[in-house]
């Protein structure tokens, strides 16, 4: 028997049954295109949270007010709402470690902002003019906070394009405008370049004014809720960490590490947490979709068998011809496989589409990757070989009399 | 050349026994056309199980063409099936929805004839069995009963086997197609000298051929030549 011979003999037995041969690939169609599509938005979440991750700056460490326990004091005021860290905190780093690029200090809060008769919920950051180096901020109009504006406690505000949009208008030109915070009107000075992301923490619905107004006109006190310290490279960032950890134990006389006022946050250790979790979900995505594959599976097993009884004469009447056990086994198999491989085929454009579609239609980002497309199509043609092997066995095991006379 | 001797079959199921052959024995020359006659129940068709190498003997030997068959693995008598002998069953047993003409090459795909050479043994066996050209390639369930037992009958020759058997081939047809199957059998037995086995349990389809084996619950009853032998032509 040629290879021609036993695709010949599928084609006319698959093709004899059309309607029940479709309804069991599409069990596979079914579980290949969803395990494709889920782990294309799996591995689109990840990319898109890694990727709004790095765009938050290069080589970053923030540091941050952590909560003071002394012993026995387990209650927890939660991160960065404690008030351990000032400005002089942060001109140490930049004076003290010679690995760090910039520091940036910050306060930020949330505020009602207000313009002439619209308003809008948003993110206040007092900061200094090493922000946007810091955080891979870029202005697209106007200026950003100058060092002397926070010499001087000045009155102006650099806006994100999404709080301009909301205070302004779509597009206009803010630049010039006041805004009022906290009844403090600010002057518009800038406003920053785009970078796309949404929700709650979006760099793009922002406002920024300098870090000294803030402290005196909206916090009313002199702490900072956040350093960013940019290192000179990515070698860079774990003694930076350590550094920063001693400079500050000193500065705040805590001789404990473990009762330090502080956190510092390693950008790295920020996208490897990141990626662990879309990672965990990209698993689930995937093992919820390989359930309805493996149900696929089962589908064409017992499509097989089924497949196996009816022709128990036709089987038969090949091994009085002369067919071997090996032939049978090797027609039946085939069979099986050819229904899964080309459930598969379906399967991965179905797929494809569908991670195509959400994307389109901006749900989230998906990305189809080869490996998957790959692993699919060793799983169809896996699953052919697994739930087709007993039938076919069954089939060749059978004895010629016995599927001569079955009736 | 056929030669068994002393074959017995025993059929167990659970604890019943069953002995289909109570020793039988006999010898069939290359080029005879020999009936095997006897009532339902008689163990014809286990006889031609054996026969045919579908089944091996409880004790006894078979000689075919001077090789003891009686002893094989299921694979090698997958190859002498293959090779040597070709089945017509009386329920007719194509495949459905394939073509006559690959129906009756499905024996040389399994013997590994070369695809090219298929077609042409094919369409040679179906014109010895009789069937009509214009017929070729239709499919096997658009056929009478008459046309799918040509089919069946050309099947058998297509490997050039050295016996060709017919377990009640006629039972399922009415009697004037009937004859005309057991005339196509008579013909190759004398104008292509194959050796033909044909079991029956009737009388009149028996005469057909040259010597009659009548067999009654497992054992051999007569074994002579046919008197009053059928000829018929075409
Ligand atoms: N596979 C089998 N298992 C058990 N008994 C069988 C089997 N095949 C045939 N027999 C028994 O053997 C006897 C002969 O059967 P069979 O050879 O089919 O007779 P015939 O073909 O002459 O009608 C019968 O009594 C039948 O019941
Ligand atoms: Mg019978």
């Amino acid at each position: 028997m040629t290879i021609i011979d036993i695709l010949q003999e599928t084609y006319i037995a698959l093709s004899s049954n059309k309607v029940r041969s479709f309804l069991t690939t599409l069990g596979i169609v079914i579980g290949i295109s969803s395990v494709i599509a889920m782990v294309a938005i799996g591995q689109g979440a990840q990319g898109s949270i890694q990727a709004s991750i790095q765009s938050i700056g290069s080589n970053l460490i923030l540091v941050m007010p952590g909560d003071q326990r002394g012993p026995g004091f387990q209650v927890s005021a939660g991160r960065g709402s404690a008030r351990t860290l000032v400005q002089d905190d942060a001109d140490a780093i930049a004076k003290e470690i010679t690995l760090a690029k910039a520091v940036a200090p910050e306060l930020s809060g949330r505020y009602q902002v207000t313009s002439r008769g619209k308003n809008t919920n948003t993110s206040v950051v007092g900061t200094t003019s090493a922000y946007p180096g810091v955080r891979n901020i870029e202005i697209d109009q106007g200026t950003f906070i100058a060092d002397q504006h926070v010499q001087s406690l000045s009155k102006v505000a650099v806006l994100g394009p999404t709080t301009r949009d909301d205070l302004f208008g779509e597009g206009a030109d803010a630049v010039g405008q006041t805004v009022r915070i906290k009844n403090v009107e600010f002057k518009v000075i800038g406003i920053t370049k785009a970078k796309g992301g949404t929700g709650f923490g979006s760099q793009d619905d922002m406002v920024f004014i300098p870090l000294s107004s803030a402290q005196r006109f909206l916090a009313g006190d002199a702490y900072v809720t956040t350093i960013s310290v940019e290192a000179m490279d990515a070698d860079a960032m774990a003694s930076i960490q350590e550094q920063i950890t001693t400079l500050l134990l000193g500065r705040h006389h805590i001789l404990d590490p473990q009762l330090a006022d502080f956190n510092t946050l390693n950008q790295a250790d920020i996208v490897a947490t990141a990626s662990s979790v879309t990672q965990t979900f990209t698993i689930l995505l995937a093992a919820v979709a390989g359930i309805s594959l493996l149900v696929g599976g089962i589908g064409i097993m017992n499509m097989m068998l089924t497949n196996v009884t009816e022709r128990t004469k036709e089987i038969g009447l090949r091994k009085a011809i002369g067919a071997k056990r090996r032939d049978i086994n090797v027609q039946f198999l085939v069979e099986a496989i050819a229904l899964t491989f080309l459930g598969g085929l379906i399967g991965i454009m179905l797929g494809w589409l569908i991670s195509f579609g959400i994307t389109y239609f901006g749900i989230i980002q998906t990305s189809v990757s080869v490996s998957s497309v790959f692993l699919a199509f060793g799983v169809s043609a896996g699953i052919g070989i697994v739930f087709g092997y007993y039938p076919a066995r069954r089939a060749a095991r059978l004895n010629p009399i016995v599927a001569l006379r079955y009736e | 050349m056929i030669e068994i001797k002393d074959v017995t079959k025993t059929y167990t199921t659970g604890d019943v026994e069953c002995q289909a052959l109570k020793g039988v024995s006999f010898k069939i020359e290359d080029g005879e056309f020999v009936a095997i006659m006897g009532p339902s129940g008689s163990g014809k068709s286990t006889l031609m199980h054996i026969l045919g190498a579908l089944d091996t003997p409880t004790s006894g030997t078979y000689f075919l063409d001077g090789k003891d068959v009686s002893t094989l693995s299921e694979d090698e008598l997958a190859d002498i099936r293959k090779n040597k002998i070709g089945f017509v069953f009386q329920t007719f047993n194509l495949l459905p929805r394939a073509s006559v003409v690959r129906n009756v090459m499905l024996p040389l795909v399994y013997a590994g004839v070369k695809p090219e050479e298929r077609k042409n043994r094919a369409e040679d066996a179906l014109k010895s069995a009789g069937f009509d050209e214009t017929h070729f390639t239709h499919l096997s369930n658009q056929l009478s009963g008459g046309q799918i037992q040509r089919v069946a009958i050309a099947r058998a020759l297509v490997n050039n086997p050295s016996l060709i058997l017919a377990d009640e081939p006629t039972g399922n047809l009415d009697s004037k197609t009937g004859d005309i199957v057991l005339v196509t059998f008579q013909k190759l037995n004398t104008e292509q000298g194959r050796t033909i086995v044909l079991i029956t349990h009737e009388h009149d389809v028996a005469e057909y051929a040259e010597r009659i084996i009548h067999i009654k619950d497992g054992a051999i009853l007569s074994d002579a030549k046919t008197q009053a032998r059928k000829i018929h032509s075409l």
